[in-house]
């Protein structure tokens, strides 16, 4: 079956054969075609890491905050404490052993973080919309998240882009990034220096040596800058060589169909 | 020859969990004991504290039926599936009135209980660095370090009344032993005044003492031992029976109308004498469903020194 064939997958009027969610899925599993020790949060970075497991990085470790080391599930896990993390894992840990002496002591190279809002500089909110103390939405707050922020040797972050979560300013600062002043990132004496890539629904972006700032190197197929620039909360910084994410494969598509989410929880 | 502290849930929430607690059922996705909080309902405590890395639907249900007035926790939601609704319903309208929250991150919520148990009066982390969650809460303290430049961040130690974890199984002195993910239940009951042990099965003491490293909780700190196949239903206890994730999907739609809530809790906890009543109408097919397929570890030899 070819992407093409497979129409079940668009989206709305895109007309390209995948939905935008698998788009960034794929995308943002082939970052880590390098990586060794990655960091899984839940929900879409669950995906793919799982699809990069299968693709791109078999060599990954794939690391849970509930305390696994090396987990190789054998099915989706359907949230970071599913039983098959465990079956087959290289090592069950304590929380305490997991946080101090693997994220802690920086032996994470990739931390994944989802947010509900990012701004230029790569800080994440993930705790509320509105005021804290009378918050119009109450989201699930940190978790690992701020940790992860802090402690992993480089965060991806993934997250479906729009004006309201492309944000000028966070309604809270749940885990910290890029401050906008380089000479003071870097004597902040962390593993982290903020977050090194965002993949979204729309295209990739990196954050500028010098700024700290988020900036677009690829728009996905079929994605115009001005639809990018519709969707975020300031005008982004564009790379001068933009290019546009090559496109998923045939077993891409099909190992997020068949295999990782074939009940099209997060890639409709 | 240690006494038998084998007791009834019933028996054992009744005379270990107070009104005005502050009290744990910890467990990371694995080793929920849904069958005490239930418990706790159906006794109809009041004024809890009730503290948990991650809330999950456990404490939706026990902040919905109204046991609690105060949340300490560090991650808010119905794992892999959505919101807590009731929960969120109280900190976003005091509806039906308000819950106080305490907040931290799991790091910070795991070294908490570290500290109670460890009887430190703090535990010093690198998180918290240019996040607002110390602004949010200030028993979130950035100290320097007493041998250098450097700062950390302390968090105070959480010595819960009344701790509550799940096992596989447990001897009846209430020894107990855990496989599968390990969470925080060893630092949170440690850190407790009063334990209670919730294991699929008593075994007997030989059992234990056959296989020493697999005991996560000595009966040392334990006060009730209850044998209570499937209370962690509809979390899991591994080997045994797999998460219900459909029970996860649907506690969505429950938890989001009050009325709906209201009528799962008469149905599930308060028409209900037992959680044996709850595993009987439930009903086999569903527990057939959960079951998982053998996997066992393999063997060690521990020599026998004579």
């Amino acid at each position: 079956m070819s992407a093409s064939e497979n129409g079940g997958g668009s989206g709305p009027g895109n007309g390209l054969g995948w939905s935008k969610s698998e788009m960034m899925i794929v995308a943002s599993a082939r970052q880590l075609a390098r990586e060794r020790v990655c960091f899984v949060g839940i929900g879409l970075p669950n995906i793919v890491c799982n699809l990069a497991q299968r693709t791109v990085a078999p060599q990954l470790d794939l690391v849970y905050e509930a305390g696994v080391f090396g987990a190789q599930p054998k099915r989706l896990p359907l949230s970071i404490g599913d039983p098959t993390l465990v079956s087959g894992s290289t090592a069950v840990t304590s929380m305490f052993e997991l946080f101090a002496f693997y994220l802690q002591a920086g032996l994470v190279d990739v931390g994944f973080l989802g947010a509900a809002q990012i701004d230029r500089f790569g800080n994440i909110n993930t705790t509320v919309i509105g005021d804290y103390g009378k918050p119009k939405v109450r989201l699930p707050g940190s978790g690992g998240a701020c940790e992860i922020a802090i402690n992993a040797r480089k965060v991806f972050v993934i997250m479906r882009q729009g004006q309201r979560s492309f944000v000028d300013k966070l309604h809270f600062r749940t885990s910290p990034g890029h401050s906008g002043d380089p000479a003071h990132d870097a004597k902040r004496g962390w593993w982290g220096t903020g977050p090194t890539s965002v993949v979204t629904d729309l295209g990739q972006y990196r954050f500028d040596e010098e700024t700290g700032e988020m900036t677009l190197t690829h728009l996905h197929p079929g994605v115009t800058l001005g639809e990018v620039r519709e969707n975020m909360g300031w005008d982004p910084r564009v790379a001068g060589d933009l290019g546009e994410t090559p496109p998923p494969t045939d077993e891409e598509l099909r190992l997020i169909r068949e295999e990782l989410d074939p009940d099209r929880i997060h890639s409709k | 020859m240690p006494e038998s502290k084998v007791a009834t849930m019933r028996d054992a929430v009744e005379q270990l969990v107070r009104d005005g607690d502050t009290v744990a059922i910890e467990g990371f996705t694995h080793l929920i004991c849904f069958a005490a909080g239930h418990e706790i309902i159906r006794q109809r405590r009041r004024d809890l504290t009730l503290c948990r890395m991650t809330p999950d639907v456990i404490y939706d249900q026990m902040i919905g039926a109204g046991v609690a007035k105060k949340l300490v926790f560090s991650w808010l939601g119905n794992p892999g599936v959505g919101s807590l609704h009731a929960v969120r319903r109280r900190v976003e309208n005091a509806d039906p009135e308000p819950l106080e929250i305490e907040e931290y991150s799991h790091f910070g919520m795991v070294c908490r209980y570290m500290a109670g148990a460890a009887n430190l009066p703090f535990f010093p982390i690198r998180s918290y660095y240019e996040s607002d969650i110390p602004k949010a809460n200030p028993r979130i303290v950035p100290i320097e370090s007493p041998y250098g430049d450097e700062e950390v961040y302390a968090v105070p130690p959480l010595n819960p009344d009344v701790t509550i974890v799940a096992a596989q199984r447990a001897d009846t002195n209430g020894n107990a032993q855990i496989w599968g993910l390990l969470g925080c239940q060893k630092e949170a009951a440690f850190a407790a005044k009063r334990v209670i042990v919730v294991a699929e099965e008593i075994v007997d003491e030989s059992v234990v003492r056959a296989d020493p490293n697999r005991t996560v909780i000595p009966g040392l700190i334990v006060d009730a031992i209850v044998e209570e196949p499937f209370s962690c239903h509809p979390s899991y206890a591994q080997g045994y029976y797999d998460r219900d994730n459909a029970f996860y999907i649907a506690w969505e739609q429950t938890s989001k109308e009050p009325e709906l809530l209201e009528a799962w809790l008469k149905e599930w906890v308060y028409d209900l004498e037992s959680h044996a009543d709850y595993v009987e109408k439930m009903g086999k097919a569903r527990w057939e469903s959960l079951r998982p397929a053998v996997a066992m570890s393999g063997e060690v030899n521990y020599g026998e020194y004579a």
